[in-house]
């Protein structure tokens, strides 16, 4: 294993085995994501663009595109969502199992875009929490590749042990703009208190 | 013949008035109590078998309020019929031409949906595109775009949703 | 002995009834009415509720479909839309007439020239505006490509749900090269909004017109490659032979149109019947189905794309024998002056501080259909004299289509459903606007 070298910085803060184990699951995770093509409109030919024979994102180990939440871990959000919608997204989010990540495809689901209506879901932040935002009406396929080489950094960064250490994964929820500020940062999954949901305190939860 | 006047032939006995549309379309303007006689004789007489498109146009705050348009087609003729009905914004109500067309089913609930106009008779009048449930016509004027409370059924079920997931309680206690 | 899959009694006492009841199911597969079923029969179950979507591979966008089924059969078949209600309408009376332009493009996202085509043409109509021959032309040629991008969508997904996985590909690598030379011609890949009141933005590059015609030069041959996969397959044979029938009279009355009206042996087209763009000048040719299945409108796609090879070819032709004509109506009502001219000349800037603010059409109905690859797509204006319209109607062809899926699916096999659905083909962004 003399190839296997801690991201920097790791090595400081906690003990050496627990950086490298570290850096071996998140090794396993960023080089297989599993996308779950919520294609709702527009953005989702896109998608299926870039999975298709021009774009292949087969290269960067993201081409195992599955119908069924249960089998995913990476969410990408194409198209607008709208109310009626947005309950389904987020009954497929808890569905998919720990660890997940979720990409807003396009300016609809990253912040409503174009569609300032009654329908529609200003940003999917609203409902859950997103880890990268593609700009764009809709984005090139290129783009989304490079957010999906992005969530592969960010994924880099990740102490999956020493969170299983500390505890509790929370998002951060704001109850006054109603918006998801930041997505969790995973740990291995345990049961119950890592579940992705809007903290509920007193001071901090929605109201 | 001209459409016109196999139109106007085939509403004998129905008052009408002829109408002149910047398209230079036939269209005609009939009562709203004779809309299910007047488009039946448009059917049978005059070969009108499809239809296009139910839509109405609201005129907030002239009265009266909405406009029903009915757009049809016969492939017969190669031509085209806009028939208008006009109804007042109070409890907003006509009678279903579904019995004619099954087509227009939906463009009626969509109509319904939009408009809240009530179109009698017609089975499994409900909203089309708005989730069932919801307060509001959104296409009638005084509906702002924003919309109001847009989240409020999302919120609902979020709220009921969160009660019923057990492992709530012990992350929050 | 398979019977207990069918639920109701536990396994063990089902085991003699079972054999006896395994020839009545056979049976019952092909002389099924929903009608004729004996409720007390315990093997034939209570009925199950089955929702299909809105989140669904198969349903193409963001379709659900509640199903009720009788062991394999559909007794009930309810769609719910609305999944993907963005609120274009509305959305048009509060914009203005200009800048919805930008909105028609999401509309039917697999062919977002076709819907600027056809707003265009509806404004045209209303403010009672000629276009010039070349623009004419070169949107005939964009709405001819985007027909095509369509039925590749439609091919591409329709076989991927019915097996045929490599067709996708087949597919998806003829729509990257219609994309690249959009790309190039638009500088945008999809949704690209192109087409202006009075004719298009910009003239076409002879460098593009080059590529268009390269790439029309060397489809057909791939077209013969589609149909060498799918035409003769079996399965493809069998999942769509005699599946999802529409008789003519069933699509006037369900107010169908398109390609769907065609498989059942109409002859209707509005290129040919109610001729718009110039679409009269063009040789081509309308193809039918006979007996309005499944098969029969994949039959009539696989042909319409040749057609509009065709029609591509000869307006290309035009274009070479136009170049240079102008393409935009120079009306300053409606279409804004040249940035040249706007930085230099202040009659022109006034005429492009009014368009942009306040662009007012006259005061009347207008409504104008084109045929679209789905069908009939029309807008329906209603205006009152100012810059924003007092109602914009989008009559979507697909709405239409999924208004059909439980006149021809009740009754049949359940996987009959990915069949139908395919083949009727709608997009989710028209359907629910």
């Amino acid at each position: 294993m003399g190839s296997l070298k801690p991201a920097d910085g790791h090595a400081s803060e906690t003990g050496f085995f627990v950086t490298q184990v570290d850096w071996v699951v998140n090794w396993g995770r960023k080089n297989s994501l599993w996308p779950m093509p919520l294609g709702l409109s527009c953005c989702g030919i896109e998608l299926m663009a870039m999975i298709g024979p021009k774009f292949d994102i087969a290269r960067f180990g993201a081409e195992a595109a599955r119908f069924s939440p249960r089998q995913c871990d990476l969410m990408v959000v194409a198209g607008t969502l709208t109310w009626k919608m947005a309950e389904a997204a987020r009954l497929i989010y808890d569905q998919m199992p720990d660890p997940k990540w979720v990409i807003a495809m396009g300016v609809c689901s990253s912040s409503g875009g174009m569609y300032d209506s009654y329908s529609v879901v200003q940003g999917v932040d609203m409902i859950l929490p997103v880890d990268l935002y593609v700009p764009g009406c809709p984005p090139r396929p290129d783009a989304v590749i490079d957010a999906i080489l992005k969530l592969q950094k960010k994924i880099e960064r990740e102490k999956p042990f020493q969170l299983l250490l500390d505890g509790d994964v929370v998002g951060e929820y704001d109850s006054g703009t109603k918006r998801f500020l930041r997505a969790p940062n995973h740990g291995v999954p345990t049961t119950g208190s890592h579940e992705v949901l809007p903290p509920t305190k007193p001071g901090r939860g929605r109201s | 013949m001209s459409t016109l006047e196999r139109v106007v032939e085939a509403l004998a006995g129905i008052s009408h008035t002829v109408q002149k549309p910047r398209d230079g379309a036939v269209a005609i303007e009939i009562e709203a109590s004779v809309v299910p006689q007047a488009l039946a004789a448009l059917r049978d007489r005059a070969g009108f078998d499809t239809n296009v498109f139910v839509t109405a146009i609201d005129r907030y705050p002239a009265e009266p309020r909405f406009t029903v348009c009915y757009s049809f087609l016969s492939t017969a003729h190669n031509d085209r019929v806009r028939v208008q009905a006009r109804i007042p914004g109070e409890k907003p109500h006509i009678a279903t031409i579904t019995h004619l067309w099954p087509g227009t089913a939906y463009s009626e609930r969509e109509c319904y949906d939009m408009f809240g106009i009530v179109f009698d008779g017609h089975t499994g009048l409900k909203r089309l595109l708005m989730p069932q449930g919801y307060d509001h016509h959104p296409l009638r004027k005084d509906f702002p775009h924003q919309g109001i409370e847009p989240d409020r059924l999302y919120r609902e079920w979020d709220q009921r949703r969160r009660d019923r997931s057990p492992l709530r309680s012990e992350s929050e206690a | 002995m398979s019977t207990s899959s069918t639920g109701g009694p536990a396994a063990g006492t089902t085991r003699v009834q079972g054999s006896g009841a395994t020839g009545a199911r056979t049976t019952r597969t092909f002389e099924f009415a929903p009608g004729e079923v004996d409720r007390d029969d315990p093997l034939h179950g209570e009925l199950m509720e089955l929702n299909m979507g809105p989140q669904h591979p198969a349903t193409h966008g963001v379709l659900r479909i509640k199903v009720v089924l009788d062991g394999e059969h559909m007794v009930e078949v309810e769609p719910d839309v609305g999944y993907l209600h963005r609120g274009k309408e509305k959305t048009c009376e509060s914009l203005g007439w200009r800048k919805f332009f930008v909105h028609t493009d999401r509309l039917d996202y697999l062919q977002p020239l076709m819907n600027n085509c056809a707003y265009a043409l509806a404004l045209e109509k209303l403010a009672g505006m000629q276009v010039p021959e070349r623009g004419q032309t070169i949107r005939v040629l964009l709405m001819e490509l985007s027909r095509v991008m369509a039925h590749l969508i439609y091919l591409g997904t329709t076989s991927i749900d019915l097996g045929a996985v490599t067709m996708f590909f087949f597919t998806f690598s003829e729509r990257e090269r219609i994309y690249t030379l959009l790309d190039a011609y638009t500088g945008h890949r999809m949704n690209n909004t192109y087409i202006r009141i009075g004719g298009v933005y910009a003239d076409v590059e002879p460098a593009v017109e080059r590529e268009i015609r390269a790439w029309l030069d060397q489809f057909p041959k791939k077209i013969d490659e589609f149909e060498k996969m799918l035409t003769g397959n079996r399965i493809w044979f069998d999942r769509n032979r005699n599946i999802g029938t529409l008789t003519p009279e069933m699509c006037k009355a369900w107010s169908l149109t398109g390609p769907n009206l065609r498989g059942s042996g109409v002859e209707w087209d509005l290129r040919k019947k109610q001729p718009y763009s110039g679409y009269e000048h063009y040789d081509f040719e309308i193809p039918v189905g006979t007996i309005g299945d499944c098969y029969d409108r994949y039959a009539v796609r696989i042909e319409e794309m040749r057609q509009s090879v065709r029609i591509c070819q000869q307006a290309l032709d035009r274009l070479e024998k136009s170049r240079g004509a102008e393409f935009l109506e120079q009306d300053r009502r409606y279409v804004l002056p040249p940035k040249g001219l706007v930085h230099t000349s202040m009659e022109e800037l006034i005429h492009q501080f009014k368009i942009v603010t306040d662009m007012a059409l006259p005061k009347g109905e207008a409504y104008h259909a084109v045929e679209s690859s789905k069908g009939e797509l029309g807008f329906f204006l209603a205006s009152d004299g100012t810059s924003h319209p007092l109602r914009c109607h989008i009559r979507a062809p697909g709405l239409m289509n999924v208004q059909a899926i439980p006149a021809i699916a009740e009754g049949r096999l359940f996987s009959d459903m990915v069949s139908i659905i395919g083949s009727l083909d709608f997009v989710m962004g028209e359907v629910d606007r």
